[in-house]
């Protein structure tokens, strides 16, 4: 039976990790690749990065990163931000990464998917979609929730998966930062409509969020960014609380 | 020195960056005279499995790879592993290098469970290999595929368990292969790779 996923996402800017890391033992703090190899010791079952470099001449270093992070993190690892090409594309996953996630370029270009999943397979694309609820149903939002795009989110994942999605990386803007669990109702529905993986991002705060969204959602995976980085929970604390809950997941100690 | 062998498919740089952390002498290369020399062979592969034999065979490898199997030992990894067998049901039906019995069809689970099989599975031991000291019952490894070997148990040393047995493991002589990806499949991969590189 497949494990349930945890997934550690670091948030990278010209190279180095922006939230303020207090990981013990490590000596450079803010080393996306020390990051990665600390996640990789608690038992993350992929790493993911997401770039928010601003400059295009920043965006070199996150190649970099990933070239060092895959020459000493043997887990798979997901790069995103500011990909809007296949080149992109290519450049990353050459450099070590094996799926690449596209969010805002995909909604304004959806044939992306289509191209990167004929010329790199499916396995590889990871279509990330920030959804936020309105009305009755969820719109696709892009730049950090400020622009609607005006797109229903579950039409939308129907599509990448159409597309060649390989995964969904669906992030919930209603709870994102709020800590008070992740969106069940959105993730259901999301859930519901495609039949590729996804991934579960946004909210959560307390183990029992972690057990939560394995139990009453289909998820394959949960994603989660300042609750490891501030080292609030870490991986290995939240797969124990998953193993007691007799959800499957992968135990490295 | 192990010669990962480049005929252009594969993941040949997350193979050499696992041989490279264990410490393991390698070099990529794409010519008959270093796999000739070479203490042992990792055939890596992703995609489809009539475009990478027609590349092997247009690299002029195929025959040469057939010779050394006998010779020292040969780990075939996902695509890699799947070449290993007799033929293929991919796209029709393409013969493999013939080193293991058996062939390679499009998985049936039960569940309705989705293909391509992605992500980590539990190694369940079936018959005894020397890549799997130090691996648990159970232990998990990274997989990625949609089509599956379909071989006599004696020839599979562990199998995993996706709405239908799959072989994970497989082994005859001197040859091995994964379906798994040992080089993404953390400290259990790198122990396997290890394994392999010590036989």
């Amino acid at each position: 039976m497949l494990a349930k996923r945890i997934i550690p996402c670091l948030d990278v800017r010209d190279g180095k990790v922006v939230k303020g890391i207090n990981f013990v033992g490590i000596k450079e703090v803010g080393d996306p690749v020390e990051c990665a190899e600390e996640y990789n010791a608690q038992g993350a079952d992929e790493i993911c990065f997401l770039d928010i470099t601003a400059t295009h001449e920043g965006r070199g270093t996150m190649v970099d990163v990933v070239r060092r992070t895959a020459q000493r993190v043997f887990v798979p690892l997901t790069v995103g931000g500011g990909i809007s090409s296949v080149d992109d594309f290519r450049e990353l996953l050459r450099s070590g990464a094996d799926k690449v996630s596209v969010n805002s370029a995909a909604v304004r270009n959806p044939q992306l998917i289509k191209d990167a999943a004929e010329i790199f397979g499916s396995q590889c694309v990871v279509v990330a979609i920030d959804a936020k609820k309105k009305g009755d149903s969820w719109t696709v939002v892009v730049n950090g929730g400020r622009i609607d795009m005006n797109i229903d989110a579950i039409e939308w994942a129907k599509k990448a998966e159409e597309l060649g999605a390989g995964e969904i990386l669906l992030t919930s803007m209603d709870t994102d930062g709020m800590k008070t669990g992740f969106d069940i109702e959105l993730l259901n529905a999301v859930c519901d409509a495609v039949k590729i993986p996804v991934i579960a991002s946004g909210g959560c705060g307390t183990l029992q969020h972690f057990s939560e969204v394995f139990q009453k959602t289909k998820a394959s995976a949960a994603l989660a960014a300042s609750l490891f980085h501030y080292k609030e929970l870490t991986v290995s604390q939240v797969k124990e609380h998953l193993e007691e809950n007799n959800i499957p997941v992968r135990r490295v100690d | 020195m192990i010669t990962i062998i480049d005929y252009g498919a594969g993941n040949l740089f997350s193979v050499q960056n696992a041989l490279n952390y264990l410490g393991v002498e390698n070099r990529i290369s794409s010519r008959a005279e270093d796999i000739i020399s070479a203490d042992k062979l990792i055939l890596p592969g992703v995609g489809a499995f009539p475009d990478a034999m027609k590349m092997l065979d247009e690299a002029g490898l195929t025959d040469v790879i057939k010779e050394q199997a006998k010779l020292k030992p040969l780990m075939g990894i996902c695509l890699g592993m799947q070449m290993l067998f007799d033929k293929s049901y991919e796209f029709g039906e393409t013969a493999g290098l013939g080193l293991i019995p058996g062939t390679v069809e499009l998985m049936h689970p039960e569940d309705d469970l989705v293909i391509p099989h992605i992500g980590w599975n539990a190694l369940e031991k079936n018959e005894p290999c020397a890549l799997l000291d130090g691996v648990n019952e159970g232990d998990y490894v990274y997989f990625v595929h949609s089509f599956a070997a379909v071989t006599d148990s004696k020839n599979v040393a562990a199998y995993c368990d996706y709405g239908m047995k799959v072989p994970a493991l497989v082994t005859s002589g001197k040859v091995y292969g994964c379906q798994f990806h040992p080089e993404k499949s953390g400290k259990t991969g790198l122990t396997i790779l290890k394994n392999f590189c010590e036989i």
